[in-house]
């Protein structure tokens, strides 16, 4: 029933050489005189590439299978085998790591010959790629991995490059900071995925530990409702902390600390969407238990409501986009919530061509303007800098869901499953959500791009990216807009080709609520993105002056001080925690013995030191004495 | 009569003895320790008249040898030691006290 094919390891081997290649050929010329930055910029694009052609290659002869046998399979080699546990370095290629693998690989590539342009001139070229490399190569494993272990190795793989990309201008400490935050609450909600892990093991792993024995096992005894939820939930904490859900999604607005073209990797193509991808990989536990769906659902569209009431309010053209990628996240994870796998991974999928879209387009605005990321210090910049301005605004109207852009269809796809599930409360939360991302996109795209520039000289200096740089985003602009027709719902005529193809690899039931929710949904999410470009054309359309925020808005703008609790509640607790056991316990309790047997030898030490007077006469004398002894113990002995 | 032999042996064993450890000049420490050598081999001789063996005989030799190279060794060392100080005192090497 499936097949082996060992093409299927080189996918992500590709990146993680490439990785171990321009790292080994940074670390060995840094110091002396530099290669030419072609040579990286090449290297690193070879890896991405050619794993997307792989990929092309498994879509291509997953497709030639029939759809209930659409598995291919390689065993690397076995990793560890440990009592019960027989854990494989193997690889599963299913519609689902298929469809994620294709856009993984092709935003990636995308994002690396952007980069090219982008990062020219940095003295850490290379560096930058080698981590680039890496960050790709540890998505692969993840998405590629046929068992929560593998997809551990690529899940911590993806937080280490997110820690050392995001503190990659390291000479400013803020940045090494956000780093580290990223990294400790990515731990936070590591230790989650662990423990969700070993209850799976302790559960039913004996009988494999890869997806397929799982799925097989999900119904056995020892499968009880109350393990399946403490699983599913433990899972979805590892989840929050990599898609950066509530309360752990702290860290991505930080995350801006990185280069851009780092962001958008983290928030279209890599890092980000291993949450949704897991909770989708693991349907068939989160099918058996309806309550840790209504779980994920609802943390996921408070999420999406919290990060838009903070977008509405940021001035940093990144942490704006940032906070609608935390929205977005929630809206994914609504989705997958309420049980509709197919959707939620399909707004990952447009959700990954529009925001790697946006972000690009943001890197270029920056680029232009010599790194100012404030978006009152813009303004005006649409005659500048054309071809940025018109991908931005089709990225912008495919994260509003504004039809027919990608966005609208998987968006809609979600909130109509929430309402045909009965979730009234998702679906009302969401379309409100709606209209918010409508209004905070327009808002931004209005400031940058419409009205009067705000700060001449900058404005005078301004000019459009070069060629590497607006290729990809008219490419990307393209998936932004037609993404969203493969999985056209069939009250448009379409055929939901992605769902279709998902269906072997996720547990679902798709609802049939009637035309009428439909398009109740449909005209909904039509209602709120116009009312929310509306009202955002009214503030901002002519160009408005900095606002001051008084009031809801001040408190919005510093994100309700959730940053400045979890300090006080956590992170100042834990310090002093800490320093108190290195003030008291470490110096009286652990230190004690430790320098005390140091003393003990010390007094021996000084007590005998007498002996060695230094002359060889008395040396000899002990030794006649020792003999001495030793013979007049020998003649008693022998008497 | 053999016991004269082993007490004039003991007697010079003791002597070496006393030469190493209360003597500082190098070269009367380096006799002693050759005078501590021939004790040794007066015994060996007499303990091989007395078993009527030639064995002890072999023995001596053999010390002989050794201390014919442990000469040229030892003088050789001395040589140095008073280059390095310009003395042959002991108690100006002592270097390994505590």
């Amino acid at each position: 029933m499936e097949q082996s094919v060992n093409y299927l390891g080189l996918i992500p081997l590709f990146p993680l050489l490439g990785a171990v290649l321009i790292g080994l050929l940074h670390v060995f010329t840094c110091n002396r005189t530099k290669l030419p930055e072609k040579v990286y910029g090449i290297l690193a694009c070879v890896g991405p590439v050619l794993s997307f052609v792989m990929a092309l290659k498994v879509f291509v002869a997953l497709k030639g299978l029939p759809p209930e046998s659409r598995f291919l399979v390689h065993k690397a080699f076995t990793w560890f085998s440990v009592g019960d546990l027989h854990i494989n370095m193997g690889f599963l290629a299913d519609p689902l790591s298929c469809l994620m693998l294709l856009f993984v690989t092709f935003i990636g590539s995308l994002i690396h010959i952007y980069s090219i342009g982008y990062m020219g001139g940095d003295k850490n070229y290379g560096k930058f790629f080698a981590y680039m490399n890496l960050f790709l190569g540890s998505m692969l494993v993840l998405v590629l991995g046929d068992g929560p272990v593998v997809m551990f190795v690529g899940w911590e793989g993806v937080g280490l490059c997110s820690y050392l990309l995001i503190s990659f201008y390291s000479e400013d400490r803020s940045n090494v900071l956000a780093g580290n935050k990223a990294f400790i609450v990515n731990r936070v909600g590591d230790l989650g995925f662990v423990l969700g892990m070993s209850f799976l093991f302790w559960a039913i792993g004996a009988q494999g530990f890869d997806y397929l024995s799982l799925k097989a096992h999900v119904n056995d005894p020892a499968m009880t409702q109350g393990v399946l939820l403490t699983v599913c939930l433990l899972l979805f904490v590892g989840a929050t902390g990599k898609s950066a859900q509530i309360p752990l999604y702290v860290w991505l607005p930080d995350a801006m600390a990185g280069p851009t073209p780092v962001s958008a990797l983290i928030h279209a193509a890599t890092m980000v969407t291993a949450g949704v991808y897991m909770v989708a990989r693991f349907s068939f536990l989160y099918a058996e238990v309806a309550l840790a769906g209504s779980i994920v659902a609802w943390v996921g569209i408070l999420t999406a409501l919290l990060a838009a009431i903070f977008g509405m309010f940021q001035e940093d053209i990144k942490k704006v986009l940032a906070y609608s990628t935390v929205s977005q996240l929630g809206y994914m994870f609504a989705g997958v919530g309420v049980a509709a796998y197919s959707a939620g991974i399909f707004h990952v999928f447009t959700h990954a061509f529009f925001k790697a879209l946006l972000f690009l387009g943001a890197g270029s605005v920056i680029y232009a303007l010599h790194h100012e990321q404030n978006i009152w210090k813009m303004g005006g910049l649409k005659n500048k800098m054309p071809k940025t301005y018109v991908t931005m605004v089709i990225g912008a109207l495919a994260l509003a869901g504004c039809p027919p852009f990608s966005g609208f269809f998987s968006k809609d796809e979600i909130l109509y499953s929430a309402l045909a599930t009965g979730h009234f409360g998702i679906w009302a939360v969401g379309v409100l959500v709606a209209g918010m991302t409508a209004y905070y996109t327009f808002r931004m795209i209005f400031v940058v791009f419409h009205g009067e520039p705000r700060d001449h000289h900058a404005y005078e200096h301004a000019q459009e990216s070069p060629a590497v740089m607006t290729v990809p985003l008219i490419i990307l602009a393209v998936g932004a807009l037609f993404a969203g027709l493969l999985n056209l719902p069939a009250i448009f005529g379409g055929d939901q080709i992605v769902s279709h193809w998902l269906a072997p690899s996720v547990t679902e039931h798709h609802p049939h609520a009637g035309v009428f929710v439909e398009i109740l949904a449909i005209g909904a999410s039509v209602v709120a993105f116009a009312i929310g470009i509306k009202i955002a054309y009214a503030k901002f359309g002519k160009g408005a002056p900095e606002p001051s925020f008084t009031g809801f808005a001040d408190f919005a703008y510093h994100k309700f001080y959730v940053d400045e609790l979890y300090d006080k509640v956590i992170v100042q607790p834990y310090k002093a925690i800490g320093s108190s056991i290195w003030k008291v316990i470490e110096p009286n309790v652990t230190d004690a013995p430790v320098k005390g047997v140091a003393r003990l030898y010390m007094v021996l030490g000084t007590a005998f030191k007498v002996f060695q007077v230094g002359y060889v006469r008395v040396y000899a004398l002990y030794m006649v004495l020792g003999l001495s002894l030793m013979s007049l113990l020998l003649s008693q002995s022998l008497n | 009569m053999m016991h004269c032999y082993l007490y004039l042996s003991i007697i010079l064993f003791c002597l070496g003895i006393i030469g190493v450890i209360a003597r500082r000049n190098v070269f009367t420490v380096f006799m002693s320790v050759e005078l501590m050598l021939n004790a040794a081999n007066l015994a060996f001789i007499t303990f091989s008249r007395v078993h009527e063996s030639m064995d002890g005989h072999v023995l001596a030799m053999m010390v002989m040898a050794v201390a014919a190279a442990e000469a040229a060794l030892a003088l050789a060392v001395v040589i140095l030691l008073h280059k390095h100080k310009s003395k042959l005192d002991t108690n100006v090497f002592s270097l390994l006290k505590g």
